[in-house]
C-alpha cells in the first residue's frame, strides 16, 4: 500500500520543493520506490531542483487529461534508482486538477508498486494546494522559524484536518513539522522564533531542523538534490529526517549555536 | 475601543427582554398506531410507573412513524385531551402531514421538523427510562480535542464550548455559553453570543487576540496588559470585562 505524503507549508518560499526533492530522493536513496509529484501546475520547479527539465516530455496534466499514460510522463531520476519525477505542466493552470484525475493518477501509482507518493504541494491555500493535500496519509508542514510563516502552517493545518479525504472520513493526517533555514545563532539573539517556540505554536511532532546552510543554494541551482551532498549540514539534517520518517529514532542535532575553536577564528580573522 | 461596544449592545439588545435560543429537554411521545384507546391504557399505565417525571412534562407527538392513511384516521384533538387528563403537556408534533400540521396549529401546538434520525430515535424510544434526566436530552456541550487553527471557527450552538488543546491565532471559537480552553488562547474567544452576561470564559493561558463576552469586549492591547499568559477567566462585572487569576491548584 503506496503512503501519500504531501510536503505544504501555505507561505511561499519555505523550502517545500527543496524538502520535497530531498526526502523523495533520501526514501529512495534507503531502497524505497518512490514517486514525487510536482502539483504546481504552470510555475514548475521540482524539475529544476531535480535536473530533469530537458527530459520533460509529457506531465501531469497530460496524463489527467488522458494525453500520455503515467509511464511516458515519469522520469526516472538518474542518480537514484528507485526515484520517479512526475513534473508538473508549465503552460496550464492549476484548475487543470481534478479531484478525480489526481486519485487517478496516484492510484495508478500505487498499481505500480510504488511506496511513497510524495506530493510537492503549491503555496497558497487555493486549489493546487488543496489537490496536493486532499489524498494525503501523512504531512510535513514545512515552516520557516518567523511569525508568518507559522501562522501560515497553523492554517494549513487546520486545513488539512478538516478537508482532506481522511478528514472527510473522520480520521487524522498524520502531521510531522519540518523547520527550515533555522540560524541558531539567530535564535541566541532573539531574532528568530526557537524550534521550542514552533513546536509550541503548532503543537505538532517535529520531524526535523534543517539549519540554514549555504549548501541549499548551490544544491538547488545544480539540480543536485542537497541529500547528496553528506558533507553539508542541511544534506545530514534532511538524512536525519527521512529516518524519522521511517519510524527510527534519531536525536535532533544543529539545534545550538556552535562555538567555534580558536583555530577557526584565527582562520577566519587572517581569511 | 469602547465606543463600538456600546453602539452595538443598544442596536442588538431590547431593553425589555432578551431574546435567546435554548434547547430544552422534551418528552417525544413516538405513536406507532392511531387507536386512542390503546394509547390511552398504555399511556396511563406508563404514568402511573414515575408520575412525577410525567406531571406537566411537555410532550412532542412524533408521527414520522405513521402512514399518510394513519395520520388521516389520527384524531389529535382527542389525544391532547386524554393526554392533559393524565397532566401532561402536549407542547407540538413532529412529521405530521399537512392536514395534521393544520390541526395542530389550531390546537395551539407547534410543528417541528422532521427527525432526521427515524431510525435511531425508535431504537431509543421504548427502553423503558423513568429517569428524568434520560441522556437521550443531549448535552449541549460541545467538546473539542484538537488544536484549534488558524482559520477555523468553532461555534457551540446553545451550549458550553470546551477545548482541550490550544486555539490558534486567527481562530475563533464562540458560544452562548461558557468557553473553556485547557492550553493556550491565542486567537479570539466570544462568550454568550446570544447575550448571556453571566457567560465565563476559561483558559489555561491567555494570550488572546480579543474577548468577549454578551457583545461586550477587549481587544489585544488591554489583553497584553491584564495577565497576559496566565490561567484567567474572562466575565462580566457591571457590564464590563474582567479578567482575574484562577485560583492556583495545589
Amino acid at each position: 500500500m503506496a503512503k501519500i505524503i504531501v510536503v505544504t507549508s501555505g507561505k511561499g518560499g519555505v523550502g517545500k520543493t527543496t524538502t520535497s526533492a530531498a526526502i523523495s530522493t533520501g526514501l529512495a536513496l534507503r531502497g524505497h520506490k518512490t514517486a514525487v509529484i510536482d502539483f504546481d501546475i504552470g510555475l514548475r520547479n521540482l524539475d529544476l531542483i531535480m535536473n530533469c527539465e530537458r527530459r520533460v516530455v509529457y506531465d501531469f496534466v497530460n496524463v489527467i487529461n488522458g494525453e500520455a499514460t503515467l509511464k511516458q510522463a515519469l522520469i526516472k531520476d538518474k542518480r537514484s534508482e528507485n526515484l520517479f519525477i512526475l513534473p508538473a505542466s508549465q503552460t496550464r493552470d492549476k484548475d487543470a486538477l481534478s479531484k478525480e484525475g489526481v486519485e487517478q493518477v496516484l492510484k495508478e501509482l500505487a498499481d505500480m508498486g510504488f511506496e511513497y507518493i510524495i506530493c510537492d504541494s503549491p503555496a497558497g491555500i487555493e486549489h493546487g494546494a488543496f489537490m496536493a493535500l486532499y489524498f494525503a496519509d501523512e504531512a510535513v508542514v514545512v515552516a520557516n522559524p518567523e511569525v508568518s510563516s507559522v501562522r501560515d502552517s497553523d492554517r494549513i493545518l487546520g486545513i488539512l484536518q478538516s478537508k482532506s479525504r481522511k478528514a472527510e472520513l473522520g480520521e487524522n493526517v498524520v502531521e510531522h513539522l519540518l523547520i527550515t533555514r533555522y540560524d541558531p545563532h539567530r535564535v541566541a539573539r532573539g531574532e528568530m522564533l526557537g524550534v521550542a517556540d514552533v513546536e509550541e505554536i503548532l503543537a505538532t511532532k517535529l520531524l526535523g531542523v534543517i539549519p540554514e546552510c549555504q549548501s541549499v543554494l548551490k544544491a538547488s541551482n545544480q539540480g543536485v538534490p542537497v541529500i547528496h551532498d553528506p558533507e553539508s549540514k542541511a544534506g545530514k539534517a534532511y538524512a536525519d529526517a527521512v529516518a524519522r520518517l521511517l519510524g527510527e529514532q534519531v536525536e535532533h542535532r544543529f539545534l545550538m549555536p556552535e562555538h567555534k575553536s580558536l583555530f577557526q577564528r584565527l582562520f577566519r580573522r587572517s581569511a | 475601543m469602547s465606543k463600538p461596544a456600546q453602539r452595538a449592545s443598544a442596536v442588538d439588545r431590547p431593553e425589555s427582554f432578551q431574546l435567546k435560543g435554548g434547547l430544552f429537554p422534551m418528552t417525544l411521545l413516538e405513536l406507532k398506531s392511531t387507536d386512542l384507546g390503546a394509547i390511552q391504557a398504555e399511556l396511563t399505565e406508563k404514568v402511573a410507573q414515575s408520575p412525577a417525571f410525567f406531571t406537566q412534562s411537555p410532550i412532542v407527538f412524533g408521527l414520522d412513524q405513521l402512514s399518510d392513511a394513519e395520520q388521516k384516521k389520527l384524531d389529535l384533538a382527542t389525544l391532547c385531551d386524554l393526554c392533559r387528563e393524565l397532566k401532561l403537556l402536549p407542547t407540538a408534533i413532529r412529521g405530521g402531514t399537512p392536514e395534521q400540521t393544520g390541526a395542530s396549529l389550531r390546537l395551539g401546538l407547534a410543528v417541528l421538523p422532521k427527525g432526521r434520525r427515524t431510525a435511531e430515535t425508535t431504537a431509543a424510544e421504548p427502553t423503558e427510562a423513568p429517569q428524568p434526566a434520560a441522556p437521550s436530552a443531549a448535552s449541549p456541550t460541545r467538546i473539542i480535542t484538537t488544536p484549534i487553527r488558524s482559520g477555523q471557527q468553532i461555534y457551540a450552538r446553545g451550549g458550553d464550548l470546551i477545548v482541550m488543546a490550544a486555539v490558534s491565532a486567527g481562530a475563533e471559537v464562540l458560544a452562548d455559553g461558557n468557553i473553556h480552553v485547557y492550553g493556550a488562547l491565542r486567537g479570539r474567544a466570544l462568550a454568550g453570543i446570544q447575550g448571556d452576561q453571566n457567560a465565563r470564559i476559561f483558559c489555561s493561558s491567555q494570550e488572546a487576540e480579543l474577548v468577549a463576552v454578551a457583545g461586550q469586549f477587549m481587544v489585544d492591547e488591554m489583553l497584553r496588559a491584564n495577565h497576559w499568559k496566565e490561567a484567567v477567566q474572562i466575565h462580566l462585572v457591571d457590564g464590563k470585562i474582567q479578567i482575574s487569576l484562577l485560583p492556583k491548584q495545589n
